[in-house]
């Protein structure tokens, strides 16, 4: 074997960013404490968006395995693997200044964020269950120490060991599965495996215990009820730069396994987990949205409205159809992009002592923050699927890709909840727009940042203004990622 | 077809959205006074942009005229297509104009965000055109929906103290419905092979279950919104709280989306159903008269009032769709633009006795006449449109639907027709009590008759509704055919 037939430049990006992590480390040693920051920070990004424009390189070379057959470039890889980086790229703007005085912008941040990346990547590009765990577990223990880096922080504490055990739960429950796969079909490969899941029965029973085994452990990963509970806590514990990271990015890693595994790997057994799945959408769907009715504060409220967006990703998986896989992704994109955006709002109004993350901290923020107040405004319709925004197109697709399928009643429960959804994103709106701010509160007696950067509030002002402006062009962008997804799932 | 015909609507949507944002543009209320002759100018020039959609109508035919026609989302066949007929035509001119007379009305009245309250106003002008001239089901849906977030803004920046339970009600409830009409769309799609066209779902043969949940899906959505009995009690709640130009906006345009809903999608799109339904719906409509028109005589608030005579007159549009008759329907739709002028005119006028003394109380006042004879004029001529006197536009919308309704079931015209006995005596009722008698609240007497401001948006709704009223041929010639044709298709079953 030499190195060439190994097809080392499919793995580029996460080479980059290994090597630009490890760089970044290493530098760290040799600078003065004031200095380090100053150097990390732009080096991590220049990785990030470079490895964003490797895969885009990739992008039209077709389907082109590496690493023998460990791990895949295709289509959908390279735009979610951009995605990942661009969107990373976003979180470490917009997350700097409120890092910085929070004491956590230290090099092993950016380096925990780096591999997190290159954990992402992995799993985006897996085509064996291997690779697809290793990058999991990468991912999951760069989030785990990124919650727990604030050691001053109980809550920090309680959520890192919280997302720790139940993780390592549902990383558990997944090998399992796993296991059990490699047991019937005596291969990790997905390759092979979605070649030989048709030779079995629908009713043998080892098989169908790996596919429930499997899919608790993604939906754990996704935070799907009923594998929900750790997500309100994990991000309201989290310090706001983290949680802005961990809800965003890894939610596009979370479809693309969802994508090789199901789709491609258990691709012949729709049946044996569609109905899991809708059970789930459903359930999720239902709860997250009620339950965040109840929420004093936004992070707390955004991880239920995450809870209830992660069910209507699961809407387009139901039936197995290319359609359906395409209105997901088209899902999973907006919504990060949406998610970016609220979250980089929430980090634009703390203040070095002060949080912000309590819905009451938002009352009468049109009067301070006018230029804020509208695009929070944007993000909250595009979280409803109001439109014009961006997110009603994510939520029409996937609708329209369950109603396909003929799961009616899925869709109406949905629509219904979608009405409840819609009262707390309007709460929101009402505190920034209706409410004047209390003269005492700590909002306006908080002293300001002394400095802002200019960069993350371009950058903010960008990415939720593209929700509304792209609707021209959503027909465009629809059919782009209908075509990286190229031969997924049934037509 | 000349390049100004062919993008005239896209101009007529995108035009109040683009001076939306250049009013939004001139910031905060430093440059209010700049803001306000911004907003004036543009909704003027809309205006004058709209008048050709009049003149170079052809009232010969039922087809969709002033069409465009894009591909927008290709795997979905959506299209950015617009395209207006008789029906659309009317309601299209009524929001350009009393969006002016709204920008008129708010201009001293509002101090507080300026700039953001008329950008409001520019911006829904558009998503109503928008709603009023789409062609295809999913750019229906997105401004019917997008068209509730400026109106969720302006009744809880610029409303009443109860403002927020009003705007959140107001926008749970048309969401809700909406939803389920999002639903049957995609269904439609599904049905159609790929096709979001409104035009091509109304030749697609239906089932009879199929076409009744359908029907039921988008009753929901246009019920919701015209509003009819027992959905509609978010309207007086949005009214009441509203600031003038809102009322306005959503007694006069509104509304009136709702029930140009039932003639571009529901009775085309499921005609087995909406005739098997009929009886549902005109027994509704007729609570409405009858009982809503009883609620509204016993009111002391002047705007709940008139919000519960919208809802008794939204009574006869509805009536007047679904009894199938060619009279009954031109003056259903008549009266929809009538009622746009009328109740927009008397929100105007609480307006501006609210302006005065921030009462909106019917006992607040009394012996109006005296200190403000003008003022006083125009009351009572709208509170006699609104009652439906001949002459005015309120009689001619009336009186055809009656008529219509007669030809088809006697009983249905009679229990109709008591409107015109409730409506006067909720009407003059309140005329009399707050305009003549003798003055007994001392504030009453400083309050200074209509400015010129005032004087001006009232006359012109009131030659409006005159004129209407002594000629209604241009506008019933102008619906004539698209009428006609509605009536012709719903009458051929698609089972």
């Amino acid at each position: 074997m030499t190195l060439a037939s190994l097809n080392l430049w499919v793995i580029a990006p996460e080479i980059l960013l290994s090597v630009v992590a490890c760089l970044v480390l290493l530098i760290d040693l040799f600078l003065p404490a004031d200095r380090r920051p100053g150097v990390g920070y732009p080096l991590a990004l220049f990785a990030l968006l470079g490895a964003a424009m490797a895969s885009l390189m990739g992008l039209d070379n077709g389907s082109m395995t590496a690493l023998n057959e460990l791990v895949i470039s295709d289509g959908v890889g390279a735009v979610l693997k951009a995605g990942t980086g661009i969107g990373t790229a976003g979180v470490l703007i917009y997350s700097r200044e409120y890092a910085r005085v929070r004491g956590l912008w230290r090099a092993e941040y950016l380096v925990l964020i780096l591999f997190a990346v290159v954990g992402m990547m992995t799993m985006i590009g897996a085509n064996h269950l291997l690779t697809l765990y290793v990058g999991l577990e990468l991912l999951a223990l760069c989030l785990y120490s990124m919650i727990g880096m604030q050691r001053d922080s109980v809550r920090a504490a309680e959520a890192a060991m919280k997302y720790f055990v139940l993780g390592a739960l549902a990383s558990g429950i997944l090998l399992y599965g796993m296991s059990l796969l490699y047991g019937l079909t005596g291969s990790l490969s997905l390759a092979e495996l979605a070649s030989s899941s048709g030779s079995f029965a629908p009713t043998n029973l080892p098989l169908l215990t790996a596919v429930v085994l499997i899919v608790a452990g993604l939906l754990f990963k996704l935070g799907v009820v009923p594998f929900h509970m750790w997500v309100p806590d994990v991000y309201d514990g989290s310090a706001t730069s983290t949680t802005l990271f961990l809800s965003s990015v890894p939610k596009l890693a979370a479809f693309a396994i969802m994508l090789r595994l199901l789709a491609y790997g258990l691709g012949d057994w729709v049946s044996a987990w569609q109905d899991m799945l809708a059970i789930a959408a459903v359930l999720s769907i239902s709860v997250g949205n009620i339950v965040a009715i109840a929420q004093t504060s936004i992070k707390r409220m955004l991880g239920y409205s995450t809870i209830s967006h992660m069910g209507f990703l699961l809407l387009g998986f139901l039936g197995g159809t290319a359609h359906g896989y395409s209105a997901s992704l088209s899902y999973v994109v907006i919504y990060t992009v949406i998610t970016l955006g609220a979250f980089g709002i929430i980090l634009l109004l703390s203040k070095p002592q002060f949080e912000s993350d309590a819905l009451s901290d938002l009352k009468g923020l049109n009067h301070r923050r006018p230029g804020l107040a509208f695009l929070m405004l944007i993000v909250m319709f595009s979280l409803a699927g109001v439109p014009p925004t961006a997110g009603f197109f994510a939520k029409l697709l996937v609708l329209q890709a369950a109603l396909e399928n003929g799961f009616l009643w899925t869709v109406i429960v949905a629509v219904v909840m979608a009405v409840v959804g819609a009262f707390y994103y309007l709460r929101v709106v009402k505190l920034m727009y209706f409410d004047l701010p209390d003269q005492d509160d700590q909002v306006l007696s908080a002293p300001e940042l002394d400095h802002v950067s200019t960069a993350a509030r371009w950058v903010l002002t960008v990415n939720v203004l593209s929700l509304v402006l792209v609707v021209p062009w959503i027909g465009n962008l629809v059919d782009w990622l209908t075509r990286t997804l190229g031969t997924f799932g049934r037509l | 077809m000349n390049w100004f015909d062919q993008h005239l609507l896209s101009l007529l949507i995108w035009f109040p959205v683009l001076g939306g944002i250049f009013v939004l543009a001139t910031g905060d209320d430093r440059n209010a006074a700049t803001a306000r002759r911004m907003a004036l100018g543009f909704s003027v020039a809309i205006f004058a942009l709209s008048l050709p959609l009049w003149t170079r109508f052809d009232t010969q035919t039922a087809a969709m005229q002033f069409v465009e026609k894009t591909p927008w989302i290709e795997r979905f066949s959506v299209y950015y297509s617009l395209g207006i007929d008789g029906i659309a035509m009317p309601l299209v001119l009524l929001t350009t104009f009393l969006t002016v007379i709204v920008i008129i009305s708010g201009w001293q009245v509002i101090s507080q965000r300026v700039a953001q309250y008329f950008a409001a106003f520019l911006i829904m002008e558009g998503l109503m055109i928008g709603v009023f001239c789409a062609l295809d089901a999913v750019l229906f849906y997105l401004f019917w929906e997008a068209m509730l977030i400026p109106m969720f803004l302006i009744i809880g920046i610029w409303g009443g103290p109860n403002r927020v339970y009003a705007a959140i009600k107001f926008f749970l409830y048309t969401l809700l419905g909406s939803l389920l009409m999002l639903v049957a769309l995609i269904y439609l799609y599904m049905v159609a092979q790929g096709s979001f066209d409104i035009l091509e779902f109304h030749q697609l043969p239906l089932g009879a279950t199929a076409q009744a949940l359908i029907f039921f899906a988008f009753f929901a959505a246009f019920a919701v919104k015209v509003p009819m009995v027992p959905v509609h009690t978010w309207l007086p709640d949005a009214h009441v709280e509203a600031p003038t130009g809102g009322s306005v906006i959503l007694a006069a345009i509104t509304l009136k989306m709702g029930a140009y809903g039932f003639l571009r999608l529901c009775i085309p799109i499921t005609p087995d159903a909406a005739h098997r339904f009929a009886p549902l719906v005109i027994g509704l409509s007729l609570v409405a008269v009858v009982y809503i028109a009883l609620v509204a005589l016993v009111q002391r608030d002047m705007k709940k009032l008139i919000a519960y005579s919208s809802i008794s007159h939204m009574g006869f549009v509805t009536l007047g769709f679904f009894v199938f008759e060619t009279m009954a329907m031109e003056g259903a739709v008549v009266q929809m633009i009538s009622h746009g002028f009328v109740s927009g005119a008397l929100f105007l006028c609480v307006g501006v006795l609210y302006d005065r003394l921030h009462s909106r109380e019917i006992a607040t006042y009394g012996g109006v006449a005296k200190v403000m004879p003008v003022f006083a004029f125009f009351l009572v001529f709208f509170a006699m449109a609104n009652a439906g006197l001949p002459g005015t536009s309120g009689f001619v919308g009336e009186f055809l639907v009656i008529l219509g309704t007669f030809s088809v079931n006697g009983w249905y015209a009679a229990a109709a027709a008591l409107t015109l006995v409730f409506g006067a005596a909720y009407t003059l009722w309140m005329v009399k009590r707050v305009v003549f008698g003798p003055l007994t609240n001392s504030a009453v007497e400083g309050m200074n008759d209509v400015d010129s401001r005032e004087f001006l948006i009232l006359a012109l709704v009131a030659i409006a509704v005159m004129a209407l009223g002594l000629w209604p041929a241009p506008l019933l010639e102008v619906m004539h055919a698209s009428v006609d044709n509605l009536l012709a298709h719903a009458s051929v079953s698609k089972l």
